[in-house]
C-alpha cells in the first residue's frame, strides 16, 4: 500500500556502482591487455578442459546424489541429521584441506594404493583428469544432494499418503511423485555444480597440470606466475569470465539452492516396502559418508601428530589469514544489508541494484584477481598489494550469497513493521541499532559466517599476488604440499578447517546471540 | 478541525473520494463493506498513501505533505503495533524518544501510562509474554505516549474476544475525551459504531460520507448502509 517509487540512499548506489565497476570493469580492462583474440592451441584445450571437467563432474555428482538423496529421504537411522548437516558442512571446507585428505587417501602413498599393493595390484595416479573430478565430486556430491534432497522433502506427505491408498506402489510413486520431482531440481542442481566446478582452481593446481589437464584458472596462473605473459592471461582470463557468465545467466533462470548451511529440522520419512531397496539404500549412505569422512579423518590423522611443531611463519599466516577473513565478511556483511535493505523497500533502481549484487557471480577470484594485477602492475608492485586486494576480492565474491541470504528477511521486516517505524519517526542510526540490527541479526550472523569461513579458506587472488612474506595459511599449505611436506601441510590443514569452521560457528553463533 | 478537502485517491480499479471536515475530539466510527476503501482512507491520513488530488487540513494546515511521522496523527493497525523484541517499556519509550535514551521525567511518564493502564509491573516483559488485551492496552499507551491530537484506529483489536474488544474501545471512548482527541476508528461491526460512536462515516461506492451522528444514520439507514447491513 505504501508508496513504491522512493529515492534511493546514495550507500547503495555508491556500492553497486563500485561492484559494477570491478566486475565489468575488470572485464573491460582484460578485453582491452588480451593482445589477441585468436585462440592458439593450448588455450583452446584450456578451455575445453574446463568444460570437460566440469561437465563430468556435474553429471556424475548429481547422479550419485540421486540415489544418495532418496535413501537419506526415504530411511531413518541413527545420525541421520548429522549425515544431513555433513552435506552442508563441503560448502564451507576450505578446498586446500580436502586436497590435503584426498590426497593422503588416494595418493600415491595414500590408503587406496596400499591396499591395491597388499592384494599385488599396480599402483594408481590421482593426477589428470579423473582426480580433477574426483576432488570436485567430494565438494559438490554433498551439495547436489542437499538441493535433491530438499526436492523430496517439498512434496507433501499428503501425495504419498494418497499413493498409498490407491495402491500405486514404487513404480507408480516413481512415476507420479519423484520423476516430476527430479525434472524440476535437476536442472537447477546440475548448472550450479557446473558453475561451482568452473572455478576450481585449486583442484586443478594440484590434480591437473601438463597440456592435457590445466584449466583456465590454472593457465591464467601459469601465465601470470611463470611467464609474466599478461596479455594472454588476459586473455584467458576474459574466456573464463564469459563462460561463466553464461553459465550464471543460465543458473539465475533455474532453481539455486536456498538452504546451503543449515540442517533439516523436518524429518519425514516415505515408506517404501521390500528388502532390495533397503540393501542398495544403505550401499549409498554408507559409501557417502565412508567417501566424505575419510579424507578429513586422515588429515586430523596425520596432522594431530605435527601441530605442536608447526613453524612460526606459520602461525603468523594463520593469524595474518584470520585478520583478513575478519575483514573481508565485515565488508561483505555490511555491504550486503544495504543493498538488501535498498532492494526490500523498492527503492528506485532496486532492479539494478539486484543486478548489481550478482554480478560477483559472474567472476572467480582469479579472474578479477588477473583484471586487477594488470590495472595495478604498472604503478606499485601487486606483492604490496596482496592482502587488500584479496579482502576486497574476497568480500565481492562473498556479497551474492550473502545478497541472497539476508533478502527474504530484510523484505518481511520491511513488510511487517515499516509503517510503524515510520509513525514513530523512527529513523536513520536510531532504527538500524533498535530495529534493523537485531531483527536481522540472525542472518546477518549467519551471512558473516559464511563470508568469513569462505575468505578464510580462499585460495585465488592470493596465489597471484603473494610474495613470500605476506602467504596466507592456505597458500601455506599449498606450497607445503607442493614441497611433499605432507606431515606439516596436513597439521596446517587440520589449524586451517578448525580455524574456518571457529569464524563460522562464531559468527552465527553471535548472530543467535544478538537476535530477539 | 479535520478537513478533507476533495481528497481523492485514484487507481485503475479502485476510486475513493472525501470531501468533509470533523470537529476536534469524539470517537468516529467508519463503517463499510469490505474493500470500500476504509483502511485506503485511514493510510491516506496517516501519509503512506499519496492522494491523486485534494488535500488534508488540521486546524486550517495543509498536512498533505508531511510525512506520517511528523503529522499529528497516530495509528494503531490491524497488527504489528508493537515490536515483538523490545521490551514494553522501551516500545512505549519509542513514543517519546526514538533513539530510546530517555530521560528520568520521560521513563516517569512511561511508568505513569502503564499504571493507568492497568499494566503496573510488566513493562519489562516482552509482548509475547503479555495476553491479547494487554498488547492492546500496551499499543493503546504508546498512542497516548505519543498525545497527537489524531488517532486512527484500523481494527487493532479485531482479534481479541467481544468482551476485551468492548473493554479496550470503552478505554479508548474514556482517553479520547479525556484528551480532547479525535479518534477514526475503522470496524466491521456496526455495533461497535452503535455502541462507542458518537458520529459515523459509511464508506460505500466510492465515496467517504461526512460523518453523520450515529443514532440518526441507523434509524434512517441510506441505501448503501441498507445494503451492508442486510435484511
Amino acid at each position: 500500500m505504501a508508496n513504491s517509487a522512493r529515492p534511493l540512499a546514495p550507500g547503495a548506489w555508491a556500492l553497486s556502482s563500485g561492484l559494477a565497476a570491478l566486475v565489468l570493469g575488470t572485464a573491460l580492462v582484460l578485453a582491452l591487455h588480451a593482445d589477441t583474440f585468436t585462440l592458439r592451441p593450448a588455450e583452446w584445450a584450456a578451455l575445453t578442459f574446463t568444460l570437460k571437467q566440469a561437465a563430468l563432474s556435474a553429471i556424475l555428482s548429481t547422479l550419485i546424489a540421486i540415489p544418495v538423496a532418496r535413501a537419506l529421504a526415504r530411511r531413518q537411522f541413527p545420525g541421520q541429521a548429522a549425515m544431513i548437516v555433513l552435506m552442508g558442512a563441503p560448502f564451507l571446507l576450505p578446498v586446500v584441506v580436502a586436497v590435503i585428505g584426498i590426497l593422503s587417501v588416494y595418493g600415491r602413498n595414500g590408503i587406496v594404493n596400499q591396499l591395491l599393493g597388499l592384494i599385488g595390484l599396480p599402483p594408481f595416479s590421482i593426477f589428470g583428469l579423473h582426480g580433477v573430478v574426483l576432488t570436485n565430486v567430494f565438494f559438490d556430491l554433498p551439495l547436489a544432494t542437499r538441493m535433491i534432497l530438499n526436492g523430496w522433502f517439498a512434496i507433501p506427505a499428503e501425495r504419498f499418503r494418497l499413493a498409498e491408498t490407491l495402491n500405486l506402489g514404487p513404480s507408480g510413486i516413481r512415476r507420479h511423485l519423484e520423476y516430476p520431482m527430479l525434472r524440476e531440481v535437476l536442472p537447477g542442481a546440475l548448472t550450479v555444480v557446473f558453475l561451482l566446478c568452473l572455478t576450481s582452481f585449486v583442484v586443478s593446481l594440484t590434480f591437473g597440470g601438463g597440456p592435457k589437464a590445466t584449466t583456465l584458472e590454472l593457465a591464467i596462473y601459469q601465465a601470470l606466475r611463470f611467464d609474466f605473459d599478461l596479455g594472454r592471461a588476459a586473455l584467458l582470463a576474459g574466456m573464463q569470465f564469459l563462460i561463466c557468465a553464461i553459465a550464471v545467466t543460465v543458473a539465475g533462470r533455474l532453481t539455486l539452492p536456498a538452504n546451503l548451511g543449515s540442517g533439516h529440522d523436518r524429518p519425514q520419512t516415505i515408506r517404501i516396502p521390500g528388502r532390495k531397496p533397503l540393501i542398495l539404500d544403505t550401499f549409498f549412505i554408507v559409501a557417502t559418508a565412508l567417501f566424505l569422512i575419510l579424507p578429513l579423518t586422515m588429515v586430523l590423522k596425520d596432522g594431530l601428530p605435527a601441530l605442536p611443531g608447526l613453524s612460526a611463519a606459520l602461525w603468523q599466516s594463520a593469524l595474518r589469514s584470520l585478520l583478513m577473513a575478519l575483514t573481508s565478511a565485515s565488508i561483505a556483511t555490511a555491504g550486503a544489508l544495504a543493498l538488501t535493505l535498498a532492494t526490500a523497500r523498492n527503492a528506485q533502481g532496486s532492479r539494478l541494484i539486484e543486478i548489481a549484487a550478482m554480478l560477483p557471480m559472474a567472476a572467480s577470484g582469479l579472474v578479477l584477481g588477473t583484471g586487477l594485477f594488470v590495472l595495478i602492475h604498472p604503478f606499485v608492485p601487486p606483492e604490496s598489494l596482496a592482502l587488500p586486494v584479496t579482502v576486497l576480492v574476497n568480500a565481492a565474491l562473498a556479497l551474492p550469497f550473502l545478497y541472497r541470504l539476508i533478502l527474504p528477511e530484510a523484505r518481511a521486516l520491511h513488510l511487517t513493521y515499516d509503517c510503524l517505524c515510520t509513525t514513530l519517526n523512527l529513523r536513520g542510526i536510531s532504527k538500524m541499532r533498535l530495529i534493523t540490527l537485531p531483527r536481522l541479526a540472525r542472518p546477518l550472523g549467519l551471512g558473516a559466517g559464511i563470508a568469513a569461513a569462505l575468505s578464510m579458506g580462499d585460495l585465488g587472488v592470493i596465489a597471484l599476488f603473494a610474495g613470500d612474506h605476506n602467504a596466507t595459511l592456505p597458500l601455506m599449505i599449498q606450497r607445503l604440499a607442493g614441497a611433499y611436506r605432507m606431515q606439516d601441510a596436513a597439521a596446517a590443514a587440520l589449524l586451517l578447517v578448525v580455524l574456518s569452521f571457529a569464524l563460522f560457528w562464531a559468527c552465527d553463533q553471535g548472530g543467535r546471540r544478538a537476535a530477539p | 478541525m479535520l478537513h478533507l478537502d476533495n481528497l481523492e485517491l485514484s487507481y485503475p480499479d479502485f476510486h475513493l473520494s472525501a470531501n468533509w471536515s470533523a470537529d476536534r475530539g469524539g470517537l468516529i466510527a467508519v463503517i463499510g463493506p469490505s474493500g470500500a476503501g476504509k483502511s485506503s482512507l485511514l493510510m491516506a491520513l496517516a501519509g503512506f498513501i499519496t492522494p491523486g488530488t485534494g488535500r488534508v487540513l488540521w486546524q486550517r494546515q495543509d498536512i498533505t505533505p508531511l510525512p506520517p511521522g511528523r503529522r499529528p496523527i497516530s495509528i494503531l493497525f490491524q497488527d504489528q503495533n508493537l515490536f515483538p523484541h523490545l521490551t514494553i517499556a522501551q516500545n512505549l519509550g519509542l513514543a517519546l524518544a526514538p533513539d530510546l535514551r530517555l530521560n528520568k521525567a520521560q521513563s516517569a511518564r512511561v511508568t505513569g501510562v502503564l499504571d493507568r493502564l492497568g499494566l503496573s509491573g510488566l513493562g519489562h516483559r516482552r509482548p509475547a509474554d503479555l495476553s491479547g488485551g494487554q498488547q492492546g492496552r500496551a499499543a493503546l499507551g504508546r498512542v497516548l505516549l505519543q498525545a497527537r491530537p489524531i488517532l486512527l484506529l484500523d481494527e487493532p483489536f479485531a482479534a481479541l474476544g467481544p468482551a476485551l474488544k468492548s473493554d479496550l474501545l470503552t478505554l479508548v471512548r474514556d482517553l479520547a475525551s479525556e484528551t480532547q482527541t479525535l479518534v477514526l476508528l475503522v470496524t466491521h461491526d456496526p455495533r461497535d459504531a452503535q455502541r462507542f460512536a458518537d458520529r459515523t462515516v459509511l464508506v460505500a461506492d466510492g465515496v467517504v460520507h461526512a460523518p453523520t451522528p450515529t443514532a440518526d444514520l441507523f434509524a434512517n439507514p441510506p441505501v448503501a448502509l441498507q445494503d451492508y447491513l442486510g435484511p
